[in-house]
């Protein structure tokens, strides 16, 4: 915070003018052109389809907004069954990843096992092996596992994105614990576990919800495994969904589809609300460590 | 509840004599086994398994539901003369260098941009973090439809404001295809670059400034000489994630265009999928996979040496 107040302490050298043209107005244009996709979503699912398909008319705003997108989607499609895979999922595939991270993270950090620094480069670099070059052959080990087409084929397979990063995040945050408090306890009589339980993950609760809501997110958004894994309409995920299903055969689409881009945003978009902050420090905190 | 009452709560009343169990539940080497397994089962299953079995199916004929041979190289040799494979590779190599160049380019400027005081701050760099939370197939679909071929709204834009006369194809014509597909990864890309770097930024102690201010820098000095150096480790790793996921991106080209028109936007990772999964070719989809491998390495041997000078992280 005291950094940002000197930075504008040296304000006064530069003109309002000068910010003017700086500052504000490539501030504005990097505001539109982010933003602009995400309105034209809103615009289009709410537009009726007389108004989407004439040409004549102004299309940046809408005149007889309608629900009839939204209603389509929930009532005449697996939408809904789609959101409640993607959900349990998420979560599903989150959980998993945070128990293994945490424990993982916490021997690394804190156990100092024989080892542990090998493990830790190990873990960044399993970060940096992205889905495409590992679907092919999971596709033929859930297969031979008998998942194909089941929930367990995505809750198993998505931690291998998310523990390396979720671990790696945690690492930093058990870092920040004064050793001196497991000490205590140790003395105290209290085990590895115990400590753990009520001393260590207590205090990281931030971390735990930086690295809990951003794996969930990234569950959420996973696209190629989920397209690759899960064949039969009703089991699919929203991505996958909204992708594959909504676009055949009718020419008129793109209300619906614009409603499904925008739902299926809607819950990550509202936990991302609530927790900015523990989303920059997920981000940034990941690369940093 | 404090750390203190916490340490406080697990005090037993009665310390007994460590058993083995408990002796053991206290070495480090057997606790950090025993808590190291669940990472270490998923990871080694899901991951470095696969990673393994890629490598040995791009060296087979295996087909969907069918049995697989070792063929030794004949994957990869088929590939060298096969000319998607070769324009899929420059493609890749295309898409990888121009949307990088251009998300560190403009991720810089809007990084520099926020750190300046603006009204708003917090809100600003919420807003512009969104594109990157938003499910990227979700967010492609609605660029789908910006480029529409008959209801573009660039194209109705642009005709309105006389620029042009007919509506553009986006997506129908090899090079608007390739330009449209790359915009769309910078577009999402921008905010990873730019509140990653502008975390950085925030550690640039101020004191710098004003030194090079006394010392009568110019603001393009100041960037030059103080901001740059201070930044370049944390750009490396930035970069490093930016480049590996751009070169072995999938989703956007898969909404936008499947590789077309005629493969112009294929990339490595959608003729891979194209050829294993409804191609039914797993060991040429996973000859492709493959080939990104090497390419791989090399970033993250980049990666390896950005990390090692991480001068701006106090440890």
């Amino acid at each position: 915070m005291a950094k940002k107040e000197e930075l504008g302490g040296m304000d006064y050298l530069v003109t309002l003018p000068k910010r003017v043209v700086t500052v504000y107005i490539p501030l504005a244009i990097f505001l539109i052109i982010l933003l602009f996709p995400f309105y034209w979503m809103v615009i289009t699912t709410f537009k009726p389809n007389e108004e989407l398909y004439d040409l004549g008319r102004n299309p940046f705003w809408v005149i007889h907004p309608t629900l009839d997108h939204i209603k389509k989607l929930l009532f005449q499609t697996h939408f809904p069954e789609w959101f409640v895979t993607t959900m349990i999922v998420s979560v599903a595939s989150t959980f998993l990843s945070l128990f293994a991270s945490v424990t993982a993270a916490y021997a690394i950090q804190r156990l100092r096992f024989r080892g542990s620094e090998m493990v830790g480069a190990a873990i960044f670099l399993a970060y940096l092996v992205p889905p495409s070059i590992l679907f092919i052959p999971l596709a033929t080990m859930v297969f031979d596992f008998g998942l194909f087409d089941t929930k367990w084929s995505l809750i198993l397979t998505y931690p291998t994105f998310l523990i390396p990063f979720a671990t790696w995040l945690l690492m930093g945050y058990f870092k920040t614990i004064p050793y001196e408090l497991e000490e205590c306890a140790l003395i105290d009589g209290a085990s590895r576990l115990q400590i753990l339980l009520k001393i260590v993950l207590p205090l990281s609760v931030p971390g735990l919800i930086s690295a809990g809501i951003f794996a969930f997110t990234l569950s959420w958004n996973e696209f190629i495994y989920a397209l690759t894994f899960i064949s039969s309409t009703d089991h699919k995920t929203i991505p996958v969904g909204v992708l594959t299903e909504l676009v055949e055969g009718d020419v008129w689409h793109w209300g619906s589809l614009m409603a499904g881009a925008l739902l299926g945003s809607l819950p990550v978009a509202i936990l991302y609300s609530f927790f900015v902050e523990h989303y920059v420090s997920s981000m940034t905190g990941a690369i940093k460590e | 509840m404090s750390a203190r009452e916490a340490a406080a709560r697990v005090r037993p009343d009665v310390i007994p004599e460590p058993s083995l169990v408990a002796r053991l539940l206290n070495s480090r080497n057997f606790l950090g086994f025993i808590f190291m397994l669940p990472l270490a089962i998923l990871l080694l299953v899901f991951l470095t398994y696969p990673l393994g079995l890629g490598v040995w199916l791009a060296m087979t004929n295996q087909r969907i539901g069918g049995e697989g041979f070792f063929i030794g190289l004949a994957n990869f040799e088929f590939l060298v003369r096969d000319d998607v494979f070769r324009l899929s590779v420059f493609n890749t190599v295309l898409y990888t260098v121009i949307a990088s160049v251009f998300k560190f380019g403009l991720g810089l400027w809007l990084a520099l941009v926020l750190n300046e005081r603006v009204p708003f701050k917090a809100l600003i760099r919420a807003v512009v973090l969104l594109p990157w939370i938003i499910p990227t197939v979700l967010s492609a679909i609605a660029f789908w439809w910006i480029y529409d071929s008959q209801f573009s709204i660039i194209s109705w834009s642009l005709v309105k404001l006389g620029l042009i006369d007919e509506y553009i194809d986006f997506l129908g014509r090899p090079n608007w295809a390739r330009a449209s597909v790359i915009i769309a990864n910078i577009w999402r890309g921008i905010p990873f670059v730019a509140i990653s770097l502008l975390a950085g930024l925030q550690t640039i102690s101020p004191t710098l400034y004003e030194a090079a201010v006394l010392d009568g820098a110019s603001p393009w000095q100041k960037f030059r000489y103080v901001t740059f150096p201070q930044l370049t480790p944390i750009i490396a790793v930035v970069m490093t994630f930016s480049v590996i996921f751009t070169f072995t991106d999938f989703q956007l080209i898969y909404v936008l265009t499947r590789g077309g028109p005629v493969n112009s936007t294929h990339l490595m990772a959608t003729l891979a999928f194209q050829r294993a999964i409804p191609g039914g070719s797993l060991g040429e989809g996973a000859a492709i996979a493959s080939a990104m491998i090497p390419i791989l390495a090399a970033a993250i041997l980049i990666s390896f040496f950005g990390l090692q000078k991480r001068k701006w992280q106090s440890e």
